[in-house]
């Protein structure tokens, strides 16, 4: 893992230290440093559009304009469709 | 696992929309689980347990804020800034030369988020669950902690009802260090109960 990514301003701060609520919330930044490492994209590919929802909708929740921002990021991408998320979304939490 | 012992099941929109995603990326091959496994791994083992660690340097430093902290957890945990989901009803359980204390989830991985972060993977083990109930001492002996034979051990079940953080006794030789001194030696895993100090 390199060190860039992590760096950035658009990572969830709270006294300098990453933050989450809830175990989705790390898995779902972990999918968005994976995955632009892997396709050797910019962070800022994800990151821009992190800005957008969040500019589109100040008061959701932090976590819920990042997976807005993951999933435009990945059909944009051509990697999946709205429909084929339909159909992969599980019903239940899988044990932690 | 039951409901009214634990969390819901029942996902939120937002979290069943980033399985899927997970899901299918790497269903195609183009994440990896063990690179995604390898970043929350970071997150759990860098980030989050600082702050229990300051209660804990709080408590060894304040006797009047130990007191709190071990009548109310949630209230002297908040007084510090730490509060939120997974932080509520909070207990503290105290070592002591005679009592060492160890928690578990044995359902799931009840854990107190805002004072020790994420819960690292072995905490969430099959084996971990049952083996700190069924045999806590061989446990932590092979987890690198041998608790003397005339101390009793306290196993500590974690819930949606109740979520410990053990106390760790303040080391010997430590008179002299300040309190964000301590914080830097407490670790998550004495305060789990697997790690002596």
């Amino acid at each position: 893992m390199t060190a860039a990514p992590l760096d950035d301003e658009s990572l969830p701060r709270d006294n300098g230290e990453l933050v989450f609520e809830a175990p989705w919330q790390a898995r779902a930044l972990a999918i968005a440093v994976a995955l632009t490492e892997e396709l050797g994209l910019p962070w800022d590919t994800f990151r821009l559009r992190l800005m957008d929802e969040i500019a589109n909708d100040p008061q959701r929740p932090y976590y819920e304009s990042w997976g807005a921002a993951l999933e435009s990021m990945v059909v944009d991408l051509d990697l999946t469709t709205p429909a084929a998320l339909d159909a992969a979304a599980p019903t239940e939490r899988a044990p932690l | 696992m039951t409901a009214e012992h634990h969390h819901p099941a029942e996902l939120a929109p937002v979290e069943a929309r980033v399985a899927a995603i997970e899901s299918v990326l790497v269903e195609k091959g183009i994440i990896d689980p063990d690179a995604l496994d390898a970043i929350v791994q970071h997150f759990e083992d860098n980030l989050g347990p600082m702050n229990g660690a300051k209660v804990v340097a709080r408590a060894w430093t304040d006797p009047a804020y130990k007191e709190r902290l071990l009548a109310d957890g949630t209230a002297a945990i908040a007084e510090l800034g730490f509060e939120g989901p997974q932080g509520e009803l909070m207990v503290i359980v105290e070592n002591t030369p005679d009592v060492h204390n160890l928690v578990v989830c044995t359902l799931c991985s009840c854990y107190p988020w805002p004072t020790l972060g994420l819960p690292p993977k072995w905490y969430k083990a099959p084996a971990y669950r049952s083996r700190a109930v069924r045999e806590p001492r061989t446990l932590l002996a092979e987890m690198g902690a041998v608790i003397p034979a005339d101390v009793e051990i306290r196993v500590w079940d974690s819930s949606a009802e109740a979520r410990y953080l053990v106390l760790p006794m303040r080391p010997d030789g430590t008179a002299d260090m300040s309190e964000e001194q301590l914080a830097g030696i407490v670790t998550r895993d004495s305060m789990i109960g697997v790690q002596r100090l």
